[in-house]
């Protein structure tokens, strides 16, 4: 166990690295340059046994990491945004495949106008491509939960590729303190990779053949939704075994903050959790009942986890960092639909922010709070959905 | 918590200056975070970055807009950036400067260092573009008194920058020079 300053890049670079990634197949985007940078040196240095791919565009970077793992390969890629995008048919490919392929993403927002700042939309718009979803906080939970994606996703009943988003700037190029975890110990968490169907000459198979609509298409599909309900559990049961072994203390698909006795709840994704923690640390103290939950899941959603943390709740804030035009932000949209089928009915209210990097600070939080407060005094919510900090 | 924020130029190594003033304050058993505010990512054009020193864990993860010191490592940033911006009432600017600290009409304290004339004294960087990080951080240690010298030295030995020796001997001359 090592303690080190590093930026959410370099924690990204060493989960590869710990995992012991053998193939790397990238192409650079900022603000994720200095992730495959990393990589590439580590490689060069000796430090990684791995093949390392330099390809022309995302779209082959997805494509030859869909190859290297099917011939059985620990694979491993980062991207961002644009690039994210341009990989979009591939991470169909990769996850109908059933390939256990891990890939960072920083999250960055979409063109026009050029950005390149914090924004959810470039992972959100891959909501549906079959990839389990991580979002994290901090440079240390990029760094471990990378290894234990590799746990989850090559795990027989998952088979499922895995990005774990990491916010540009607020992570990627933030330094803080990062755990290296001892190799050794991470080794015998995290054993070599054993395909179950590899592609081998030696025992040719064929993979990605034509399934006719009477044939097993809709079979394929059905064991993809079968799997992604396993994530959960199975992500539980990894992180207790994680927790124990490298001293952490992850709670699986949410982070719960102060929510047991709270009227009023926000609901958040990756770094913005941190200033909401930091603001309901300041409302405590001014004796208001406020929490927070982070999720850390986004595909599979928690819905279940969600009902059961918001049981207590009179009011939700939701706080979206992407929004889905013609309709709302996306977690929004999830959270009611999973809220539909309980007989609980808090006020719940979508604020769009932080779109493009927008500083997300206290004063906005509390500015969010306050309106949640008076909502729920008044018992009707103003409007439905709040661009936050918007200057029109 | 202690926050810092520093105004250079592209090239002047202010995010590197950020990160290093970390790693030192992570050595004296501090929570640390760094991190830069990229404008245009070019030579010569203002950047901003900041640092955060806390005695335990630091959950926040907005922009530094209340600091307690201000680091300028080129002083012409003065006439176009509010570099005083927030900066808390009993805060301190430290400038990069030949001038004198009564020479500047702030309403704050003033510190001032000839970090350009330190760094040129040791070779980093050229006479065009000086790199005044370590010189800079020498200053902010005899300042401040939050991190030590010794802890300065110590990170600028574990960094990946070249130069080494010549970083410590300008963050030492530096450290001696510091007018406030």
């Amino acid at each position: 166990m090592v303690k080190k300053i590093m930026t959410g890049n370099l924690a990204a670079a060493w989960g590869a690295k710990i995992s012991r990634a053998e193939v790397i197949a990238a192409y650079p985007i900022t603000p994720q340059t200095i992730i495959v940078e990393k990589l590439a040196k580590f490689i060069s240095d000796g430090e990684l046994n791995a093949e390392y791919l330099r390809v022309e565009s995302e779209h082959s970077a997805m494509a030859a990491c869909i190859a290297t793992s099917q011939t059985g390969a620990r694979t491993f890629t980062a991207t961002s945004s644009q690039g994210l995008a341009l990989m979009h048919e591939m991470l169909h490919w990769a996850s109908g495949a059933r390939t256990p392929i891990v890939m960072a993403n920083v999250n960055r927002a979409l063109a026009p106008p050029w950005n390149i700042w914090a924004d959810h939309t470039d992972m959100m718009s891959q909501r549906d491509t079959g990839w389990i979803q991580f979002y994290a906080e901090s440079n240390q939970e990029v760094l471990d939960t990378i290894i234990n994606c590799y746990k989850l996703c090559e795990d027989r009943a998952i088979q499922l590729p895995a990005m774990v988003g990491l916010d540009a700037f607020y992570l990627s190029h933030t330094s803080e303190i990062v755990d290296i975890p001892d190799q050794d110990i991470a080794d015998k968490f995290l054993p070599p990779y054993k395909a179950f169907y590899p592609l081998d000459v030696e025992h040719p198979l064929s993979v990605g053949s034509l399934a006719m609509p009477h044939q097993w298409y809709s079979e394929f599909r059905y064991k993809i939704y079968k799997s992604m309900e396993k994530v959960i559990p199975k992500l539980n049961k990894i992180e207790k075994e994680f927790n124990k072994e490298f001293g952490r203390n992850y709670t699986g698909s949410l982070d719960l903050y102060q929510v047991e006795d709270a009227e009023i709840i926000l609901v958040a994704v990756g770094t913005v959790a941190g200033t909401v923690k930091d603001t309901v640390d300041y409302l405590r103290s001014k004796g208001l009942k406020v929490g927070v939950i982070r999720l850390r899941l986004f595909r599979p959603f928690p819905s279940e986890e969600l009902i059961k943390a918001l049981k207590n709740a009179s009011f939700v804030g939701v706080l979206d960092r992407s929004f889905s035009f013609g309709n709302e932000g996306q977690i929004f949209s999830e959270l009611k639909a999973s809220l539909y089928q309980t007989n609980r009915d808090p006020l719940i209210k979508d604020f769009i922010v932080g779109i493009g990097g927008r500083d997300i600070t206290t004063d906005t939080v509390k500015k969010i709070y306050e309106n949640c407060q008076k909502c729920l005094k008044n018992k009707k919510i103003d409007q439905e959905i709040e661009w936050t900090n918007i200057k029109v | 918590m202690i926050e810092i924020r520093f105004h250079g130029r592209g090239g002047q190594g202010a995010v590197v200056a950020s990160n290093m003033l970390a790693d030192a304050a992570f050595r004296e058993g501090k929570h640390v975070q760094a991190f830069p505010f990229f404008g245009v990512e070019r030579r010569g054009a203002p950047v901003s970055s900041f640092t955060r020193i806390n005695d335990t864990p630091i959950k926040i993860r907005s922009q530094v807009y209340t600091p307690d010191y201000v680091i300028v490592l080129d002083s012409t940033l003065i006439d176009i950036t509010d570099v005083t911006s927030g900066l808390k009432k009993n805060g301190i600017i430290i400038i990069n400067t030949d001038k004198k600290p009564s020479d500047f009409n702030l309403s704050f304290k003033v510190a001032t260092i000839d970090a350009t004339s330190i760094a040129l004294d040791n070779k980093l960087g050229s006479k065009m573009a000086p790199i005044v990080n370590t010189s800079i951080l020498g200053a902010f240690a005899k300042v401040s008194g939050i991190v030590s010298l010794e802890s300065i030295i110590l990170a600028i030995k574990e960094s990946d920058i070249s130069k080494k020796e010549d970083n410590i001997k300008a963050a030492e001359m530096a450290y001696q020079k510091t007018v406030m």
